[in-house]
Formats: structure tokens, sequence, C-alpha cells
């Protein structure tokens, strides 16, 4: 058994661990409301600009010339995946969750003997993905710099993958990231920006007669790539909350552990001081005797 | 008949401003500035860089922004912009430092002419601005 010195300072240790944690998840808390707000604040600009393109989409008469952006390549031989990741740790399984989601897929898309290439966003996603798909990733994009996600962040992310898309370095592109449901759950997304996926097309098809200034195709094409860093910085708006979120609760359980821990050892610290103290008495005892 | 509408703009980030009592809101389009007025024609229209201007019974604002794209239907008004920027209180500095930005980006030899376009609109609004 270990001595009492040494059970004294592990009480001790786990104590200042748990400090730390319970430090961390009301920074966390903190920050998790704020970022639930901007994620909030943000819905409006990304659904209007999905509606807008909806109601361009379903204007569009002659779907051959649509815009590249929309309508794709024609073919479905590389593909591009926005990994978004954070940039710090000890979030419980916020970044793995989004890795096993997007292994899922690189695995289906290398099996259909497809190419692959990735951008990461956020180290921790690089550093999880670098060893088994160290060859695929082209680009490595952090912002550890910037304090709050910002549209500026997300619109440089959007520039590179279009420019990329422009030199048809890629057909399907698609981002990953944690869509924040609450603070325990976040459900790992995967969303193909291009070619566009207009799911809600048939309902949307009424007859509205849209007068189009300049012409649709001239809209679409500048509304695109917009769209493209709209959709990415929602993605990161989500991303934040949940990292928060998934921290949050990740810290929450490691303090409760460490409560447990320092109860268990307390117990066992004082059972063997107990111990002790029997020992010498009855040592006591027995010399006593003996005499 | 009222002749009031509703009108949002929204950035990324957040609602920056609804209004339900417009009677006219002036848009810098891309093809020149638009009045919208109430039950016009349902139109999409994307913005060049300008002073949009909203005039309702309490008064009348102006706003900077940078690009954007407008909707009207059925007497509802949004206004999707990235940047934004309320000429009451506006900031020197920012503007400036807009301005500083888009006379690089000028400067830079990769630009085609819509984009050349769309910059000297840009420098030309911050100037009469500043």
């Amino acid at each position: 058994m270990a001595s009492l010195d040494d059970l004294k300072k592990r009480i001790s240790s786990v104590k200042s661990t748990q400090k730390i944690t319970k430090a961390m998840k009301m920074v966390a808390a903190a920050k998790l409301r704020r970022a639930q707000e901007s994620a909030e604040k943000g819905r409006p600009y990304s659904d209007k600009m999905n509606n807008i393109i909806l109601n361009l989409s379903n204007g569009i008469s002659d779907i051959d010339n649509a815009p590249k952006l929309l309508s794709g390549t024609g073919e479905d031989k590389v593909h591009l995946c926005v990994v978004m990741t954070s940039d710090r740790g000890l979030c419980g399984g916020f970044n793995t969750n989004i890795i096993k989601k997007a292994k899922l897929y690189f695995q289906k898309i290398l099996d259909e003997g497809k190419t692959l290439k990735i951008i990461t966003v956020g180290t921790k996603g690089y550093d999880q993905l670098k060893r088994l798909y160290g060859d695929n990733i082209i680009e490595r994009i952090s912002f550890k710099e910037s304090k709050n996600v910002n549209y500026f962040d997300a619109d440089k992310v959007g520039k590179i993958v279009i420019e990329k898309f422009d030199k048809k370095e890629f057909d399907v592109c698609a981002i990953f990231y944690n869509q924040f449901k609450n603070v325990i759950t976040q459900i790992p997304q995967e969303q193909q920006i291009i070619p566009l996926k207009t799911s809600e097309k048939e309902e949307n098809s009424s007859e509205d007669n849209y007068e189009f200034e300049p012409e649709e195709d001239e809209i679409l094409s500048n509304l695109l790539p917009k769209n493209i860093s709209t959709q990415i910085f929602k993605a990161m708006l989500e991303n934040s909350a949940s990292e928060q979120g998934s921290r949050m609760s990740a810290m929450d359980n490691a303090t409760r552990n460490a409560g447990e821990m320092v109860d268990k050892l307390t117990i066992e610290y004082n059972r063997s001081r107990q111990a002790a103290i029997t020992k010498e008495l009855i040592e006591i005892i027995s010399g006593a005797e003996s005499l | 008949m009222s002749e009031e509408y509703f009108v949002e703009i929204v950035n990324p980030e957040k609602s920056f401003l609804s209004k339900n009592d417009v009677t006219e809101v002036v848009v810098p389009a891309f093809e020149g500035e638009i009045g919208i007025l109430k039950d016009h024609i349902s139109i999409i229209s994307f913005l060049k860089p300008g002073i949009i201007k909203i005039f309702s019974k309490s008064g009348e604002e102006s706003f900077y922004v940078n690009d954007g794209i407008i909707e009207f239907k059925d007497n509802n008004l949004s206004i999707l912009t990235s940047l934004i920027l309320n000429l009451k209180d506006i900031d020197k500095e920012k503007i400036s430092e807009i301005q500083k930005s888009a006379e690089e980006e000028l400067h830079k030899a990769d630009i085609n002419d819509q984009e050349r376009y769309l910059l000297d609109q840009k420098l030309e609004v911050l100037r009469s601005i500043n």
C-alpha cells in the first residue's frame, strides 16, 4: 500500500487538476453562450442566401449554361474535402467525431478509385489526419489568431476553394463540421457545397416571377462564390458553438471524476492512517503486557 | 392605404437592421441606383459598393455597403451584405483602412475589368464620404 505521504501528494495533485478543469468548464460555458448567440444570429443570412439561390436556380431556363458551381463539372473524379476542426484540444470527442465521419467518406472515395484532396481548417484536424492521409492534404489553414469566428476568415477559405475549382483541381467539394444541437449532442455533418445540392427544389417552385438585374446567369455566377463562403461561415459558427459545448461537458465530466477520485483517495488515506495508529497501539499494548 | 413596407438588412454576423415603416429604399444596384417603393415587382439584384438610403416615417438613414444582394418580394425587402456601416456614426479610420486596401487591390496586375470597375466605384464612394 502506498505510504501516507504519497497519498497526500496524490490527493493534492488531483485537487489542483480539478481546479483547472472547473475553471475551463466555466470559461467554456461563458464562451458557449456567445458562440451560440452568434450562430443563431448568423442563421438568417445563410437562410436568406439559400432562398435567393433557390429562387434563382428555379428561374434558370437553360441548365446547360448554368454556372459550373451550380451544376458541377459533369465529372466525379476528384473530391475535395474541407475538414473543419478546432485549434485547441481538451474538448471531448469533438474533433474525433468529425475525423471519424470524414475518414468514412475518404475511404469510400478511395475505394471507388477516385482522387482525394483534403483541406484542413484547424490544427487538430491536421494532426489527426496527417499520418494516414498526409499525402492527400493539399492545404492547411488555421485561425488561431482570430479570437472570434468572423466572416473574413470564412471568406478566405471560400476563396481558396473557388480558386482551386476555377483551376479545375477538383469536381466535387464537401465540408465536414459539427452541427450544434445542444450542449451534450453535436452531430458531425457532411455537406456538399460544389456542385450545390438544392434538395428543397420542388416545394419552392411557385411561379415567382422575379425581375432580374442584371441577368440571372450573371447574378448567379456572382452569388454562388459568396454562397460558398457563407456556407463555410455557417459551418464555422456551428463548429465553434459545438466546440465550446463539447468542451464544457467534457470538463464537467472531468471535474466530477476528479471529485470521485479525491473521495476515494481520502478514504484510503484515512484508512491507512487508522491502520497505522491501530498498529502502534497494538505494539504498545503488547509491549506493556510482556513486562 | 399605407405606403410602407418591411426592410431587413442582414450581414453574416447578425441581423443588422429591420424596419417596417419604410416608404422608400434607394440601393446602389449593379447597373445603377434603384429606388424601391411599395408594391414594386419582385426583384433580385446585386449591389455595387455605394450608399443605401432608407426613407421612413422616422427619418432618413444612410449606410455604406461594400457589396450585397437584394431581394424584394411581397413587400419584403431583404438586403444581404458582407460589410455595412451606418453613415451617422462612421469611423473615419475604418473608412481609410478600406480605402487603402481597395487602392492596393487596384494596383495588382491580375484583376479583370469587372473587378477594376467595382474597385473604382468603391474608391469613389469612399472618397465622397471621407
